[in-house]
């Protein structure tokens, strides 16, 4: 079995990267980040330990305590019945017009765990080995093994809840496997196994709106954080229904409130996911880690014009069965694909990676697409210069399979697919082309889930922690439900453990300030009265992230798109179009106040992107590559975590390292050859 | 395509509301119904009138925030969400009528938005399984048999869009209710609460003012997961067993 490579094998005759210092001038070097709090001693016993640890709070006292957590996905929703269900006061907002709406509700694949149910050498370790690899060594390893050790009791809790899984004929789980490994440990629920475990941690928690312990605020948006004498003690929220503002206080907050994934416009993520909840924390002090580490997903449909609005991407687990391929020569790609026969067809990844083949990780298969565009040897509509996309053939599954067991496996992705395209992917084979998907940046936190401000947690797909520089299939789920049921809840209630806090009202000078925050920017979008609408610098935002922060990314093409977003930044808040008022429902006012986020948030993106000069997961530095183009990474240099600090005006952000330490696994050249 | 559009305003929860017609051109076959309205909606922001609000978030046909009544038909004529409804389903020159769901426990909050929180209510009188975390028995201790497994899948893929309630003459949520009634009492861990959850949530739902099931049947056409109608009849058959078991 091919295996990764020690990083000192590795043969490249390039200078040592410590000489350069691509993002001089963009940024301060601050102090390092030490502690994560994580427990010393085995990897095995960490979480064990921190729970034990962790102090307690008696039943009668957690009702005098109180929670806000923002957002309803997986992470906030299981966080939300959990914590409610213990007994604390807990207030929980969503965006949505229901908490059962959440973007979570939208994964296909499926959700890991190391339950070994197939007995093919699955293991709480190599699940943790697998993720550690899979997220090219830059998560950190004690938070990773934790989600695989609790990644079992996830699935026993969802079954617990109803949860209608894959089942094999003797009424036991079943299980397939995903991109990127080499064992069958994903459980899923058809194609929509998100919907499926977001239905039961949104009923898990609806149980607990009816006993009282949680009470919800929908169509509710979290527009600033309250950090009064040090603590994180409240919100500001606009009730997106009348206008109003209104302050939350608590003894804690927690923001469960997603990806970022839409600064590029056109990503997987929904309409409405949005950085303002992360961001506005940021502002008022919590570091924002990694932000340029964005997953480009390899299988999604293809873009069809101008007009796109979003993208729809098809699972993962298509890779299972659907062979990729693209034609050997240039002038067959206009061809009808059933008519290239088989020795004019490249399947590419089969050809340079055999032994994973079509399932190698993502963003591997997603850069090889790429490269067989650039190439000129892309199949489907052109678009700019490019015809961008590639074929996912079924056509030997259902040689192999019959076309009954493909569609019992797929359906739904299929009628999608077919929805969305017009063509029918049982004769036809599927056209897809890799799209922004996840994002593994987010707010640094430490190993208890809390960020730089006391109070302040983060989960889920929110905060940096667990994936790394690349995110393996159906590990986000994962990574979502265990920190809302099984890791949020434990940490928390030893910050809790000092609390409840000294009380403080709306006349509070911190609550203050928030507030006329929130009521000065809002009048401000509405009072610039230009000619531009939100969407438009939305778009164009977008266009530079994914020219010059996407897949790959170069030094000089990093210093032109922060160039061009400053200027964007200063047309948007001079030229801006906002009709209507605040008091009412107003969707432009809600997106211009994410758009105006987006744009500060895409700067700090190219910056740390421009500072980390080393390919490494979902993202390709193009100084930075292997005699035969694959990534290169530079331990020596960049094994460790950028957690960037928010300064005033127009003083540079300051980077806070935090060395990534591996004490549990080898830090490894990844090789999928 | 060219394309005449008649679509509800209403200012807020108060106001009368009316029809107003739009053109708009230049709409391609590829985009979805939704990409068409952001097309007017960027026409409108330019002209200084107020773009129209409507639902819509994951535009993938998954999340069930989407809710436009085309033409007289929850999320049009295909059997789909309206995110996934493309213009290849309209003709050049058409003119579309372009409505909020219609129902009176779904109030218009502005234009196209309609409250669902009803649906919340409902699932909150008893849509779950009272599992605590951390204490979940070992999966695989409890075998379900795959095609009580299929069954509850099938029908545990209802969105909550709400389509049916707008489809239905009578404005009842029956096929949202038994899609619930039916995934939850298919699976052995659903079992202990079944029949108090039945009656709660047939109490809730009639609490919220959805109307009574007549047996149309515009529901179950209408829905774009193609739950079955005949989760109305589990619906009926376990209120039945509950009240004569004095639930």
């Amino acid at each position: 079995m091919p295996d990764t490579t020690l990083t000192s094998d590795r043969s490249h005759d390039e200078p040592s990267p410590g000489q350069y210092d691509d993002a001089a001038g963009y940024y301060t070097l601050g102090d390092p980040i030490v502690d994560t709090k994580a427990p010393q001693g085995p990897i095995a016993d960490r979480w064990q330990t921190r729970k034990f640890e962790a102090r307690l709070v008696n039943p009668a006292n957690r009702r005098k305590l109180s929670i806000i957590i923002v957002g309803t996905g997986l992470a906030g929703g299981a966080a939300a019945a959990t914590l409610g269900e213990a007994g604390y006061n807990v207030k929980s907002f969503c965006y949505q017009d229901s908490a059962r709406r959440a973007h979570s509700i939208a994964a296909q694949g499926g959700i890991n765990a190391a339950k070994n149910y197939k007995e093919d050498g699955d293991s709480v370790h190599r699940l943790f080995y697998d993720t550690v690899k899979g997220g090219d060594y830059r998560s950190r390893e004690s938070n990773v093994y934790r989600l695989a050790e609790v990644s079992v009791n996830i699935i026993d809790q969802c079954v617990a809840q109803g949860v209608p899984f894959a089942r094999e004929y003797g009424g036991l789980l079943d299980n397939r496997s995903f991109g990127g490994v080499q064992v069958s440990r994903t459980f899923y629920a058809r194609g929509q196994t998100g919907q499926q475990l977001l239905i039961g941690a949104y009923q898990a928690m609806q149980r607990q709106v009816a006993a009282g312990t949680v009470e919800e605020f929908t169509r509710h948006e979290m527009l600033e954080v309250i950090v009064a004498d040090g603590r994180a003690r409240g919100i500001i929220a606009r009730n997106m229904v009348t206008g109003e503002i209104e302050t939350h206080l608590a003894d804690v907050v927690v923001l469960a409130s997603g990806g970022y994934g839409n600064v590029f416009f056109l990503s997987t993520n929904a309409m409405g996911s949005n950085v303002t909840a992360a961001w506005r924390a940021h502002r008022k002090g919590a570091y924002m880690a990694n932000p340029c580490y964005t997953q480009i997903h390899p299988t999604c449909i293809p873009v069809s014009g101008d007009h796109q609005s979003k993208l729809t991407l098809m699972s993962e687990s298509l890779r299972n069965d659907g062979r990729i391929w693209v034609p050997k020569k240039k002038e067959d790609c206009t061809k009808d694909p059933r008519d290239i026969p088989e020795e004019d067809r490249d399947y590419y990844l089969e050809r340079i990676y055999p032994s994973f083949g079509n399932l190698v990780p993502r963003d591997i298969a997603s850069r090889q697409a790429k490269n067989m565009c650039d190439e000129g040897r892309g199949v489907g509509p052109m678009v700019g210069d490019f015809r961008r996309g590639v074929y996912l053939d079924f056509k030997d599954a259902i040689e192999r399979l019959g076309e009954d067991a493909v569609r019992e496996k797929y359906d739904n992705l299929f009628d999608m697919y077919e929805r969305i395209t017009g063509e029918n992917p049982y004769e036809v084979p599927m056209r897809i082309y890799p799209a922004v998907h996840y994002v593994m940046g987010g707010l640094w936190v430490d190993y208890d889930l809390q960020s730089t401000i006391p109070g302040l947690f983060v989960t889920g797909e929110a905060n940096f922690s667990d994936h790394g520089a690349n995110r393996l299939g159906a590990s986000a789920l994962m990574q979502g439900l265990a920190d809302g049921y099984f890791v949020l809840p434990h940490t928390i209630r030893d910050y809790l453990a000092d609390g409840p806090f000294d009380k403080i009202d709306e006349s509070h000078e911190a609550v203050v300030e928030a507030r006329k925050s929130v009521e000065d920017r809002i009048q401000k979008f509405l009072s610039i009265n230009g000619t531009r609408s939100v969407d438009s610098y939305h778009k164009e935002l977008g266009h530079i992230m994914w020219e010059y922060c996407g897949m790959e990314r170069t030094a000089e093409g990093l210093r032109k798109a922060i160039d061009m977003i400053r200027e964007l930044k200063a047309d948007f808040w001079s030229n801006l179009k906002v009709l209507g008022s605040a008091d009412t429902l107003n969707q432009s006012l809600e997106k211009a106040g994410r758009v105006a986020d987006f744009i500060e948030l895409g700067e700090l993106m190219c910056i740390d992107a421009l500072n980390r000069r080393e390919s490494c997961g979902g993202h390709f530095r193009a100084e930075s590559q292997t005699e035969d183009g694959e990534a290169l990474r530079h331990d020596d240099e960049f094994a460790y975590v950028a957690a960037w600090e928010f300064t005033e005006g127009d003083e540079p952000p300051i980077l806070h390292k935090e060395d990534l330490v591996y004490t549990a696994i080898e830090m490894k050249q990844r090789s999928y050859k | 395509m060219n394309l005449t559009l008649r679509i509800w305003r209403q200012a807020d929860a108060a106001d009368r509301g009316s029809l107003h017609t739009y053109e708009v051109s230049g709409i391609s076959q590829d985009m979805s119904f939704l990409e068409m309205l952001d097309v007017l909606n960027e026409q409108l922001n330019a002209n200084g009138e107020e773009p129209i609000a409507f639902d819509s978030d994951c535009r993938e046909g998954i999340c069930g925030t989407c809710s436009l009544m085309i033409n007289g038909e929850p999320h049009g004529p295909e059997v789909t969400t309206t995110c996934q409804l493309h213009m290849r389903s309209f003709k050049d020159g058409e003119t579309i009528t372009i409505e909020p769901w219609r129902a009176s426990a779904f109030p218009v909050i502005k234009d196209l938005v309609v409250d669902r929180g009803a649906f919340d209510r409902i699932i909150q009188s008893g849509g779950f399984i009272s599992a605590n975390t951390g204490s979940a028995p070992e999966a695989n201790s409890v075998p379900v048999p795959r095609d009580k497994a299929m069954r509850a899948f099938n029908v545990a893929t209802c969105i909550g869009c709400g389509a049916c309630v707008a489809a239905c003459p009578n404005g009842s949520a029956s096929l949202f209710l038994g899609a619930k009634i039916t995934h939850l009492g298919e699976l052995p861990q659903g079992q202990p609460e079944r029949w108090d959850r039945v009656v709660d949530m047939v109490g809730q739902h009639d609490y919220e003012g959805f109307g009574g099931c007549t047996n149309i049947g515009e529901c179950a056409a209408a829905c774009p997961k193609e739950i079955p109608l005949d989760v109305i009849s589990q619906l009926n058959k376990d209120l039945r067993t509950a009240m004569k078991h004095g639930h």
